[in-house]
């Protein structure tokens, strides 16, 4: 299953769209934070997991879902929150801690809610797992249509609530899919040395599911393993486990100096950088033209800056903003 | 005096009474737990449910609360009300961040775009020889964490009109229910928490606190089953000629710190009685309460009749000198008094 060339051209929209908030981001984080890091300083302060090179997994998985889908993401999640649709402008103000923000920044980086689109974070390990599961239950017991996706990292596969609920998923038949980004590295700990198994996708016989794992960081492969999974659960046959070969371009956070990378390492990843690879090949498929992928990576920029304008220019939230919506109104 | 039409249950049928009339009129409640369908909960609070609404929204889980619960905030956060069961209290440990940092914060991290209407319900409470993992309240370290309610009843009539009012509300609810309160006859039980409940569906407001006996000389303020050792103890202070005003909290949070001052300012006097652990808990919080509102009301200082801060023990001797009761309390009355 190939994406119609339209879905291409969104695919590759959403991968630069995501690698350019990534960049001005990554600018924007360290002002104020030179010559002295202190994460405390500048615009954007706290932790910022950038989400480099990991942009296939988002776009190949989230070509397939709606608006009413539901997805919940991890603590590093940038490129899933762009590709299932959460509002950019307002995104990027709450990472700036603007009152104009998803949360009016109560939440921060690590925790993006869009309600629109189904888009929840949590900053803890595995822990999107249940929710996930529990909205596909959700779904199957009102007879409503839509699945749920868990993005889940590699390193999130050896913690005990994963495989609870990835059981309960099964048990209960529910339209769920977890995504695995295998970036290899669980901050400094390499997988193999975290992991007692090669793949993870062969966690799924445990659960009696379909488990498969997609090498190369490829779009279109991740395209076509995610449909197959989202097909199924959209059709009743229960959830599904994919693990995902992808490359962390950048470091566990900002300010990570990435010694215990062996040599060689990143560059050869740079090397295989996804989005210089996918717009090779689209131009060599004859699907789209230089022009016109010219034309959505300056529409791509123009998106990003507008929505960092947005955030820049927004207002702080009042101080005693911290006092409320603790609960429902 | 006898109510023509009294019609007295206990706690555990109390909370499946609310919970049946809230599933036939409100589809989107379900509940999940733990041996809470074919046996109706370890103590009864789901008994009968699974017959009238099958297993579907009657829903034994396996032992994996951090699925569960991170579920049940998932199916809340998507439209649906499910009342969960943590067994027993102490199990918190395995799934707390699914409790407290995805059920209490995700309302507040989504600026309030996202509302997690569940109840979770818990049972508390030793003095029946089952050891420290099995025996702990751990009020206040539910309390402490923000973004979730924390109500307790001490009775069926208020179990089943807070159960009901925590169902409707579009915050969690973590409802704590006493064993020794829930009429399971096994575990023993205080006979004053049977009491008459109506038929109809009720609710109880969560956040107002009980004030169960009116005194003028000492304000006793307990929660679940220390607000009966309160009672009893103000039925042997009265015999003294002391004057006991007892207060059920009910509810934690919210507290209702104003009832709470406004009975202190009246007798002058505190003793606050708590099954859970002394330090940094409930029991320092309600007084923190009195004292740093108007402490000029006080005439002795405040008492507070706690689990001392050591693991709950099994042997049974060693247990009940831990725990609060009545005889307790009608003491640090007698000390009080000599202050």
């Amino acid at each position: 299953m190939t994406p119609a060339r339209d879905e291409q051209h969104w695919m590759y929209r959403m991968m630069v769209t995501s690698r350019k908030f990534e960049e001005s981001i990554e600018a924007i984080y360290m002002e104020g934070k030179t010559p002295a890091f202190n994460m405390a300083d500048g615009p954007i302060p706290g932790e910022m997991h950038l989400s480099n090179g990991q942009e296939p997994v988002a776009v190949g998985v989230c070509a397939h879902l709606n608006a009413e889908d539901v997805v919940t993401a991890t603590h590093r999640p940038h490129h899933q929150a762009i590709a299932k649709g959460v509002n950019l402008e307002r995104m990027a103000a709450e990472i700036f801690g603007k009152k104009t923000g998803l949360s009016g920044g109560r939440g921060g980086h690590m925790h993006i809610f869009d309600a629109d689109v189904n888009f929840a974070c949590s900053g803890i390990i595995a822990q999107g797992m249940g929710p996930a599961v529990g909205a596909a239950l959700s779904r199957k017991m009102q007879n409503k249509p839509g699945v749920a996706v868990a993005f889940v990292g590699e390193g999130a596969v050896n913690q005990g609530g994963w495989h609870e609920a990835m059981n309960l998923a099964a048990l209960w038949k529910v339209p769920f899919v977890c995504v695995i980004e295998d970036n290899a590295w669980g901050i400094s700990v390499a997988k193999d040395a975290s992991t007692a198994i090669a793949n993870n996708s062969d966690r799924a016989a445990a659960y009696g599911i379909p488990g498969k794992r997609i090498e190369g960081n490829d779009p279109y492969a991740i395209y076509e393993a995610a449909g197959e999974a989202i097909a199924r659960a959209r059709a009743g046959d229960g959830p599904s486990l994919l693990e995902i070969d992808t490359y962390r371009l950048a470091g566990h956070f900002m300010g990570d100096a990435e010694g215990y990378r062996p040599e060689g390492e990143k560059d050869a990843l740079f090397d295989k950088d996804p989005i210089p690879r996918m717009r090779s090949k689209m131009i060599a498929d004859g699907v789209a033209t230089e022009a016109e992928l010219a034309g959505i990576e300056t529409d791509a920029a123009a998106t990003v800056d507008a929505a960092i304008s947005f955030a820049r220019s927004s207002d702080d939230p009042a101080p005693e903003d911290a006092l409320t919506k603790v609960f429902a109104a | 005096m006898t109510i023509s039409n009294e019609r007295k249950l206990t706690i555990a049928r109390a909370m499946a009474e609310a919970i049946q009339e809230e599933m036939q009129i409100d589809p989107s409640v379900f509940v999940m737990g733990e041996d809470i369908a074919a046996l109706g909960g370890v103590y009864g609070n789901t008994r009968g449910l699974l017959e009238e609404f099958g297993a579907e929204r009657i829903r034994d889980t396996p032992i994996s609360e951090t699925a569960f619960i991170g579920a049940a905030v998932g199916a809340a956060q998507d439209g649906m009300r499910p009342v969960v069961e943590l067994m027993f209290v102490d199990f918190f440990g395995v799934c707390f961040d699914a409790i407290y940092n995805l059920m209490a914060k995700n309302t507040y991290f989504s600026g309030g775009n996202v509302k997690v209407p569940m109840v979770l319900m818990t049972s508390t409470g030793g003095g029946y020889s089952d050891a420290g993992q099995h025996s702990q309240c751990l009020y206040g370290t539910f309390a402490h964490l923000p973004g979730m309610k924390v109500v307790a009843p001490s009775n069926a009539y208020d179990a089943k009109g807070l159960m009901t009012a925590a169902m409707r509300d579009d915050s969690p609810v973590v409802y704590m229910y006493h064993k020794r309160l829930q009429g399971m006859g096994w575990l023993g039980t205080e006979a004053g928490a049977t009491v008459h409940v109506p038929d109809e569906s009720y609710t109880v407001e969560i956040g107002k606190a009980n004030v169960v006996r009116e005194g003028t000389d000492v304000t006793i303020v307990s929660l679940g089953l220390g607000v009966h050792q309160g009672l009893a103890a103000a039925a042997t202070l009265a015999e003294q000629g002391v004057s006991a005003e007892v207060v059920d909290l009910v509810s934690l949070v919210p507290l209702d710190r104003d009832t709470i001052r406004a009975s202190v300012a009246k007798t002058g006097r505190l003793i606050v009685v708590d099954e859970d652990y002394m330090s940094y808990g409930v029991s320092a919080e309600v007084i923190a309460s009195v004292t740093e509102h108007d402490i000029s009301v006080l005439k002795s200082a405040p008492t507070r009749i706690a689990y001392p801060d050591v693991p709950i023990p099994y042997a049974r001797v060693m247990e009940q000198y831990c725990l609060p009761n009545a005889e307790k309390i009608v003491a640090a009355w007698d000390q009080m008094k000599v202050a």
